[in-house]
């Protein structure tokens, strides 16, 4: 390898890129592009320059790549009126996702747009959702014109399939939080009017003021009891229907006799009732559960191929072309696709070539040479001229997306009730109950006036409120500390499955390997510093995956102007640089007859030759993530391992050397038999985790009992999956593994702690001593406990491992 | 002693006016998005801006 020659860089006032040179610029200002430059003009020219005082660098390299009627589906009424959330007469409202929200400088651009644009009446970002509402006159401009707008600043809306469906937009948040304020403001106001009933010895309070503050209390309970405490009545009796004795069974049966017994001691004058601890309960239990469920707004785990196929397309009638919604196109249609585009079907190749990057189906970026007749699965990209095609298949029975219309993914998920609160609580209720009965019983021989209420003394005051926060609380927080560690669970429960794993499963490419960087090693004679200047130049023109690799790897900083550049499809690039020819592709086009052209998935060899003479090759290949080998010998310790790969057995001997204790390796795996050697394992007892990333993993991540999808890129495509992991975190799953089961160590503990509370209350119950203030005391203090021990534990034990 | 029933009444009413202000904000979507106002307040306003901008230009052009 030759020397790497490092100037002063020059960066970019806009996007913070180095600069290639510098010859674009605005006085002392410097841009890698002109794109930027325009940016950057365009604002100061609409006194938007604060753009560039509020952050540093904040804009977004614009890419000039797009075609100039790229969002020309957008001027057909039936896909438009689609993506308008409102419309009327004078104005319309759009909300568009902009996944390159990133800084609060894009926050104040994006609500100044009507300084850019002066049909924009107002637009609103909402940051953490990456969401950008605009309102606009719609009989001054189109909503091409307005996205056109926000695409030429760098700001691309994404518009996608699933768009399209108005059904799955807007999904409406829970009224949890409703539930807790009315809880909350029930469970203060009782306690306030408790209160004179906790300090007052006997007598003190008058009989009127004792009857007044006890239907007051009955009052404010009933809103608590009818409707903050109905998901745990909902809850219970389902799972009853399904004959489980679920956690919220035990709590239901808790409150539910709290509160008749409450009401009945306010009705019959008999006493104060427990309505403060009955509140207290609810809301406590209520917090436990806002407090789980922690939701990453700008992570989606439900997209399906909807999120990432496009709206429309064009198609060929008559020599004439027609923009269509996709979902419209039928089986011998034919389309056109640009540079850049997805192909939305299964569809035949019309054209003489073309080259197709799978990057998003398999996650390999290398593009696939393809030949007239040659059949294209949808969800691959076309990268180079407009080619067209003949539609073999609608787009919901294409390839890939067939896989949606498999009964695994019609099938609700049903809720995991396995789980260690569950199975807990079914002991805890049948002992519960019989010690209920058996106060009741020996109290009947020796007091027979006091036996019910002893028996329901019992049922009050163990209930399991402790017992239901830590699971709660403890999962989390878990799921927290892993979010900071760019683990994200969609579910804290998959922490509590995550103990329970059996057996560990990988895909290979854009799982184990990069899929954005690879590797390059030159081979051949020394090239010199002008050399590699030159072939840089030359690849800077074209947007071929490799091409653009190569530019980024090669070191020099001086940029050549290019003459006669040509692009030859399957073959390479040439072009002139003063004069010398500079080729860069294939080895039989760089001149290099005795090598022959080796394509394979994983390694690519890039030609050189200049001035007519060969010079040697640059070989590009995957790069595995680091840390694989420790990761696999860590794991082979607790776990099973198989890799499952849609690739040739290329690769076989690499992976057997880092991961020497795997199970199995399967290779040329169709989405489909990933699927079913999921299964396959499952029923042989397996739990199984998956890790993949595209979308032909699809079907085996929503089959594994957890699938967890790796990406290189949070906002970018990730297939349904009960779990994200950002790539360079792979290496530390055992980690995070461990982390898992100590957190269940903390619930049993926490469930100890618990039940020594609950042998304390019992022992008053059952000797007929509990009274409300008793009861209204005990619990706060169990629960505060055990949360307190919940939180801290799993605090230190994060630390310990050092996440 | 009686005034304490109506006093009592009023500070249920207060409280109760909370709890409805509580959830009417919660409808309105007040708390749909707690990061980006926090983001937004900082701003200054463009009007100030652009005399600002005005003298950066005559010395940049």
């Amino acid at each position: 390898m030759p020397t790497i020659k490092t100037t002063k860089d020059i960066i970019c006032i806009h996007c913070g890129e180095k600069c290639p040179n510098g010859s674009i610029s605005i006085e002392n200002k410097y841009f890698c592009c002109n794109g930027c430059k325009f940016v950057y003009k365009l604002l100061h020219e609409n006194n938007l320059g604060s753009y560039y005082k509020i952050e540093d660098k904040p804009g977004i390299k614009v890419s000039d790549k797009l075609y100039d009627n790229h969002f020309a589906y957008l001027d057909n009424e039936k896909i438009s009126g689609k993506l308008l959330d409102f419309s009327n007469k004078e104005i319309s409202i759009v909300t568009l996702i902009i996944p390159q929200i990133h800084c609060s400088s894009c926050i104040w651009l994006l609500e100044n747009l009507q300084k850019l644009h002066s049909a924009v009446i107002s637009s609103r970002v909402q940051f953490l959702k990456k969401e950008l509402s605009i309102t606009f006159k719609h009989n001054k401009t189109s909503l091409r014109s307005l996205i056109e707008l926000l695409a030429s600043i760098g700001y691309e809306p994404q518009i996608s399939l699933d768009d399209y469906n108005i059904e799955t937009k807007r999904k409406k948040g829970s009224s949890l939080i409703v539930r807790v304020a009315v809880a909350g403001f029930c469970f203060a106001n009782i306690m306030l009017f408790s209160f004179p009933e906790y300090l007052s010895s006997d007598g003190f309070l008058s009989e009127n003021f004792a009857k007044f503050f006890g239907y007051l209390n009955l009052l404010l309970s009933i809103p608590v009891f009818l409707f903050s405490a109905s998901i745990y009545f909902k809850s219970a009796y389902f799972g009853l229907k399904q004959k489980i004795i679920n956690m919220d069974v035990p709590i239901s049966l808790g409150i539910l006799i709290l509160f008749v017994r409450s009401v009945y001691e306010i009705i019959s004058s008999s006493g104060p009732g427990y309505f403060d601890s009955f509140t207290g309960l609810v809301f406590f239990l209520l917090i436990g559960k806002l407090f789980q469920q922690k939701t990453y707004e700008s992570l989606s785990f439900d997209s399906d191929y909807k999120s990432y196929f496009p709206i429309s397309i064009i198609k060929l009638t008559n020599q004439s072309e027609e923009i269509v919604p996709v979902t419209d196109l039928k089986q011998g249609d034919t389309i056109l696709v640009r540079n850049n585009e997805l192909i939305p079907a299964d569809s035949r190749l019309l054209s003489s070539h073309a080259s197709i990057d799978y990057s998003f189906v398999t996650g390999e970026s290398a593009p696939i040479e393809k030949a007239t007749d040659d059949k294209i699965y949808a969800g691959g990209k076309q990268l180079g001229g407009i080619i067209q095609l003949e539609v073999l298949k609608n787009v919901s029975q294409s390839y890939i997306t067939k896989l949606w219309n498999d009964a695994n993914f019609s099938a609700p998920s049903t809720k995991s009730l396995s789980n260690i609160a569950n199975r807990f609580s079914k002991y805890f209720t049948i002992s519960v109950v019989s010690i209920a009965f058996a106060a009741a019983f020996v109290w009947m021989l020796l007091d027979p006036s006091q036996a019910i209420f002893v028996g329901i003394s019992v049922l009050i005051i163990a209930c399991p409120c402790a017992l239901a926060l830590s699971t709660p609380i403890t999962l989390g927080s878990v799921q927290r500390i892993l979010g900071r560690n760019k683990l994200f669970f969609k579910e804290s429960d998959t922490i509590e499955k995550l103990a329970n794993i059996t057996h560990i499963l990988f895909d290979k490419t854009g799982t184990l390997t990069k899929s954005k960087s690879s590797s390059i090693k030159y081979y051949g004679k020394e090239l010199s510093d002008d050399n590699m200047s030159y072939i840089r130049s030359l690849v800077h023109q074209s947007t071929h995956p490799l091409s653009v690799k190569l530019y980024e790897h090669l070191p020099t900083n001086i940029t050549y102007n290019i003459e006669k550049f040509q692009e030859l499809p399957n073959k390479g690039i040439s072009g002139f640089i003063h004069n010398i020819e500079v080729k860069v592709g294939s080895a039989s086009f760089c001149g290099n007859t005795s090598e022959t052209d080796k394509k394979d998935i994983l390694e690519s060899r890039v030609h050189v030759s200049i001035d007519s003479l060969y010079f040697g090759y640059f070989k590009i290949s995957a790069e595995y993530r680091d840390g694989l080998i420790q990761l696999a010998s860590q794991l082979s310790t607790k776990y099973k391992i198989s890799i499952l790969s849609g690739d040739n057995q290329s690769e076989l001997a690499t992976l057997k050397n880092m991961f020497p204790k795997a199970e199995s390796f399967h290779f040329q795996m169709s989405p489909m038999d990933k699927l079913l050697h999921v299964k396959e394992l499952q029923k042989n007892g397996d739990k199984v985790l998956m890790f993949g990333d595209g979308l032909n993993d699809a079907g085996a991540l929503k089959q594994a009992d957890i699938g967890i999808a790796v990406t290189e890129n949070m906002s970018s495509f990730s297939p349904a999956s009960d779990g994200i992991i950002a790539g360079e975190k792979l290496a530390y799953t055992y980690t995070y593994m461990r982390f898992s089961n100590i957190a269940i160590s903390i619930i049993l503990v926490s469930f100890g702690i618990s039940i020594l509370y609950n042998i304390f209350g019992l022992g008053f119950a059952v000797m007929g001593l509990l009274s409300p203030l008793l009861a209204a005391v005990l619990m706060p203090i169990s629960s505060l406990t055990v949360v307190g021990f919940a939180v801290i534990s799993t605090k230190i034990a994060a630390r310990r491992l050092g996440i | 002693m009686s005034v304490l029933f109506i006093l009592i009444g009023f500070s249920l009413l207060l409280s109760l006016s909370f709890l409805i202000a509580f959830l009417w904000a919660s409808k309105k979507g007040q708390f749909d998005d707690t990061y980006t106002p926090s983001v937004r307040i900082l701003f200054d306003d463009i009007k100030d801006e652009k005399k600002e901008n005005n003298n950066d230009r005559m010395e940049n052009f």
